[in-house]
């Protein structure tokens, strides 16, 4: 196998990039020695906000860093797309609001699995943010 | 890829090898849904000790699938769901998976007959040789 890449940028654009988006995921996770639930938490968490890029957009990119350090390591992922935004982010981001339908548990989900989370959206521009982090 | 459906007499089994897209875990519905029709089946045991990621659209493909069987009739047991995905769901949302659910496919079997014979249903439900 190759020295592990440290940052990978996937684009996005059809369901099985949801699949290799939350494998590459777990792949960071595992190599830089999260335990499995931490592994499993960010492969979903990737799922569901890929998901929503193909479902409400279309298109889009997700970025996966890892950063190791004295503080311990890392993984952030950015989830990003030029939709329509989302118009209410507080209503976006109760349990069982959806649009479409689903259980609405994607974002409010999403944001309990992480250490980290951070949405912004305007038209134009959604972005995603969220990290798991692990001491030395 | 096409998941395989096994038959054991009237019951159905159908084990997920690998992660599904969307597009397969809908497929998987409407195949699944479509064979308990044809032959009627008692009850069908669903092996998911192969996912390791079951997120909010697979919960919700899980979920429809298994009403779906009920309401045509037949009885159904989810099996095999990993613990790293049993934590992740309910921190995700409590009750995402709403079926019953058993460690492995071969309690899944047993509950599947208890349940078929419990509910008076006098019709055999596996290893028969009719
Ligand atoms: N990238 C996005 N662009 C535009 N709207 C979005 C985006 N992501 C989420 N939304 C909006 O936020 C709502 C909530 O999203 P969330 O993922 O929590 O639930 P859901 O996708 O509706 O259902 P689930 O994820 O449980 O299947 C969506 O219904 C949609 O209206
Ligand atoms: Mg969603």
């Amino acid at each position: 196998m190759n020295e592990p890449a440290s940052i990978e940028r996937l684009p996005i654009r059809t369901h099985n990039d949801i699949v290799t988006a939350r494998h590459a995921a777990r792949e960071h996770s595992a190599r830089l020695g999260f335990g499995r639930a931490y592994q499993t938490r960010l492969a979903t968490a990737v799922s569901e906000l890929t998901r929503n890029v193909i479902q409400y957009v279309g298109e889009g990119s997700c970025l996966i860093e890892d950063q190791v350090d004295a503080q311990g390591c890392s993984i952030r992922v950015t989830v990003e797309d030029h939709g329509p935004g989302i118009p209410d982010l507080a209503l976006a981001m109760a349990d069982g609001f959806s649009t479409s339908g689903g259980l609405g548990a994607g974002l409010p989900g999403t944001r309990r699995l992480v250490d980290q989370f951070q949405i912004s959206s305007e038209p134009g521009l959604t972005r995603i943010v969220i990290s798991i982090h692990k001491a030395p | 890829m096409k998941i395989p459906i096994l038959r054991l007499g009237r019951l159905l089994l159908v084990s997920i090898q690998e992660d599904l897209t969307d597009n397969e875990a809908m497929q998987f519905q409407s195949d699944l849904v479509n064979k308990v029709a044809e032959i009627e089946a008692l009850g069908v045991a669903v092996d998911i000790t192969a996912l390791d990621v079951v997120d909010s659209y697979m919960a919700r493909v899980i979920n429809d699938t298994a009403s779906m069987v009920r309401l045509l009739g037949a009885e159904v047991v989810i099996c095999g769901v990993q613990p790293f995905v049993a934590m992740t769901l309910i921190e995700m949302g409590r009750d995402l998976i709403g079926a019953d659910c058993t460690f492995n496919l071969d309690q899944g079997l047993e509950q599947l007959k208890t349940r078929i014979a419990s509910r008076g249903d006098i019709r055999f439900a596996g290893d028969e040789d009719e």
